[in-house]
């Protein structure tokens, strides 16, 4: 519980570049025709970028199987609110 | 009857072994039993207020037209009823107040895990209560938008909606707070011995209410949020002009709304299954289902929010999902009443205020959610659909459900914080009154309902007039039945005859501390070799 992993710069910096391209792609990809996939395109940038930050910079990379599990609920949870409520908006 | 001179507290409880004294020693206080008795005055004082602002209401419909207040009038004080009663009352109510008293002692630990987290949520929920109450008198007036702040109407109206939002924003952390330290404190704080399948089904009932109050309450955070976007900032969100969808706010109200009322039932129905055994002074049938029903009607109780928006426009498909998902949360609920039965099958069943109390919420709570199912069948919802039916049927559970279901909790577990009995007649005679108007009142308005009559309006046609009566004056009965109660209960815990021991033969922990119980609970360690319903070697004193 108490041992503390210490991320280094070098890995950080990486990261945060990552994100500065990825978020330059979801720019990017607004000037793209791509119809219906454009939100979808853009949804997914957003997960992977969401991802990089939870894994790296809060430290979830590192923890153990219970925190892992935790957030994964929360996830799922959120995920099947979200898809419910599609019943909704796709067959209106 | 009782020895009326004041009494100073008993001594080497948690009530002076700290050496402190004055108020500081209350609202600065981390231990959980002083947090609770905190929570629960404060609760309970929300209630009266609301229970003051219900009986106006029905003052208000006893005859047709206008009889003490204008329709404007009539708006505010339905909004802020509900407000009060649901978010200053009966969602904070048991967790916050009986949740802190007994969980920590039931599961054998000296405090709940982050006692300072828990002294933070009570500020939160005094802060966020204040802003609440501010919001009434400042602004624009009291909100009138109904306390399910609906758009476009709470978007556009030139009431208080904004502030009020914020405070039960802030309300919200502070249920959330209350919702990790629980489920930390159950997972790491047990006693030597007291395994998952010894833990008192209240404490399995808590355990599932705080996962809910984790998980969906910072949804509700966010719709709030947004309503504040949508009037401060005219952001559109909700708006059909601008690209916008006024259902949209309804998903997301909902969403954490309805897991909400399963906030507000699930630790009333472990109340009721830590009395009816210790009453019946018999093992509690089907433990295990009990405790697994919990946590299905957590989970599936998450999934039907939709069935509050029959009438809203949804899509026809999505009717149907909800409609069908609403009817699985029956299933789980059933199995708690038919257990609940079974407990007393063949019990030596003794009938004081605690139990009296726990019987009649079998039978509200079920007629309450029998017509939960009228209501969540998409064809008849559309006929009762925000007619006094749904007003009736909300308050059998909320009120007949977990209101009964506190007060037996408080005529149970407060006697042992105070170390003091109350009068038992009068405590029946208080049940009986309350549980007559109870029925006159929201029996007719199912009534009413059927019939046609609207809810939310404060005039009606004639041919109402009677039934409105008849419900009025059960509000009055009603209302008698609850002032002998808070007279005698507190006459009771304050000035009574000081008891100590085990005065209802409980088998849980909760029982084998002193009365009232020392700042950290346990002179030594508990080790626990019995389930919390296994009477062979308990018994009154």
């Amino acid at each position: 519980m108490s041992e503390q992993h210490i991320v280094s710069n070098k890995k950080l910096t990486c990261i945060w570049l990552i994100l500065l391209v990825l978020t330059t792609l979801t720019v990017a990809i607004t000037r793209v025709d791509l119809g219906g996939y454009k939100v979808f395109g853009a949804l997914t940038i957003a997960c992977v970028k969401a991802g990089l930050v939870i894994a790296v910079f809060m430290h979830m990379k590192y923890e153990g199987k219970l925190l892992r599990w935790l957030l994964f609920l929360a996830l799922v949870t959120l995920a099947i609110f979200i898809g419910l409520t599609f019943f909704d908006v796709l067959y209106r | 009857m009782d020895s009326l001179e004041p009494t100073q507290p008993l001594n080497n409880s948690f009530w002076n072994d700290t050496g402190k004294t004055g108020i500081t020693s209350w609202i600065f206080s981390t231990d959980h039993k002083r947090i609770g008795l905190l929570y629960f005055y404060v609760t309970f004082g929300f209630f009266l207020t609301g229970v003051l602002l219900g009986l106006l209401l029905r003052i208000e419909l006893m005859a047709p037209g206008r009889t003490i207040m204008g329709p404007q009038t009539y708006n505010a004080l339905f909004t802020v009823h509900g407000v009060v009663m649901i978010f200053l009352f009966i969602i904070p109510g048991i967790p916050g107040a009986f949740g802190n008293l007994v969980m920590p002692i039931q599961v054998g630990a000296r405090d709940v895990a982050f006692p300072r987290l828990n002294l933070l949520s009570w500020w939160l929920y005094i802060i966020g209560a204040l802003i609440v109450l501010t919001s009434l008198f400042s602004g624009g007036g009291a909100p009138d938008t109904g306390w399910t702040f609906y758009v476009p109407f709470s978007s556009r109206t030139g009431t208080n909606v904004s502030l009020a939002v914020f405070g039960v924003f802030i309300v919200g952390f502070s249920s959330i707070l209350t919702g990790v330290n629980f489920v930390t404190t159950i997972h790491r704080l047990r006693a030597e011995g007291m395994s998952w399948g010894r833990l008192p089904l209240f404490t399995w009932s808590l355990y599932a209410t705080a996962w809910v109050q984790i998980l969906a309450t910072p949804i509700l955070a966010i719709t709030l949020v947004l309503i504040m976007a949508e009037r401060l900032l005219g952001t559109g969100l909700f708006d059909p002009s601008r690209g916008g969808d006024p259902v949209m706010y309804q998903h997301l109200f909902w969403i954490y709304s309805h897991p909400a009322v399963y906030i507000m039932i699930l630790p009333a129905m472990g109340i009721i299954s830590d009395i009816i055994p210790v009453f019946s002074r018999k093992p509690i049938f089907g433990y295990k289902m009990i405790a697994f029903s919990s946590i299905a009607i957590a989970a599936a109780g998450s999934l039907v929010w939709g069935h509050h928006m029959f009438t809203s426009g949804m899509s026809d498909t999505a009717v149907m999902v909800f409609s069908f998902l609403t009817f699985i949360v029956a299933i789980p609920s059933a199995i708690k009443v038919f257990n609940w039965i079974s407990t007393l099958y063949k019990g030596s069943i003794s009938l004081e205020a605690p139990m009296l109390f726990a019987l009649s919420f079998i039978l509200l709570f079920s007629i309450g959610g029998l017509s939960g199912l009228i209501l969540g069948a998409a064809a008849t919802d559309v006929h009762v659909h925000d007619t006094h039916f749904v007003v009736g049927h909300f308050h059998y559970v909320m009120f007949g459900g977990t209101g009964f279901a506190i007060f037996a909790a408080m005529h149970y577990w407060l006697p042992k914080f105070y170390g003091r009995r109350y009068a038992e007649k009068p405590a029946v005679v208080a049940w009986a009154l309350m549980f007559t108007g109870f029925n006159v009142l929201y029996f007719t308005m199912q009534v009413l309902g059927m019939k046609g009559m609207p809810r939310r309006y404060y005039d009606y046609l004639p041919e109402f007039a009677n039934l409105n009566l008849v419900a009025t004056i059960g509000s009055w009965i009603l209302a008698a039945g609850l002032v002998i109660m808070v007279v005698n209960l507190f006459r009771g815990l304050w000035w009574g005859v000081p008891f100590e021991g085990n005065p209802w033969g409980g088998a849980s922990l909760e029982w084998t501390v002193p009365t009232p119980p020392p700042t950290e609970n346990f002179i030594e360690e508990p080790v626990v070799t019995h389930g919390p319903y296994d009477f062979s070697n308990t018994e009154r004193s």
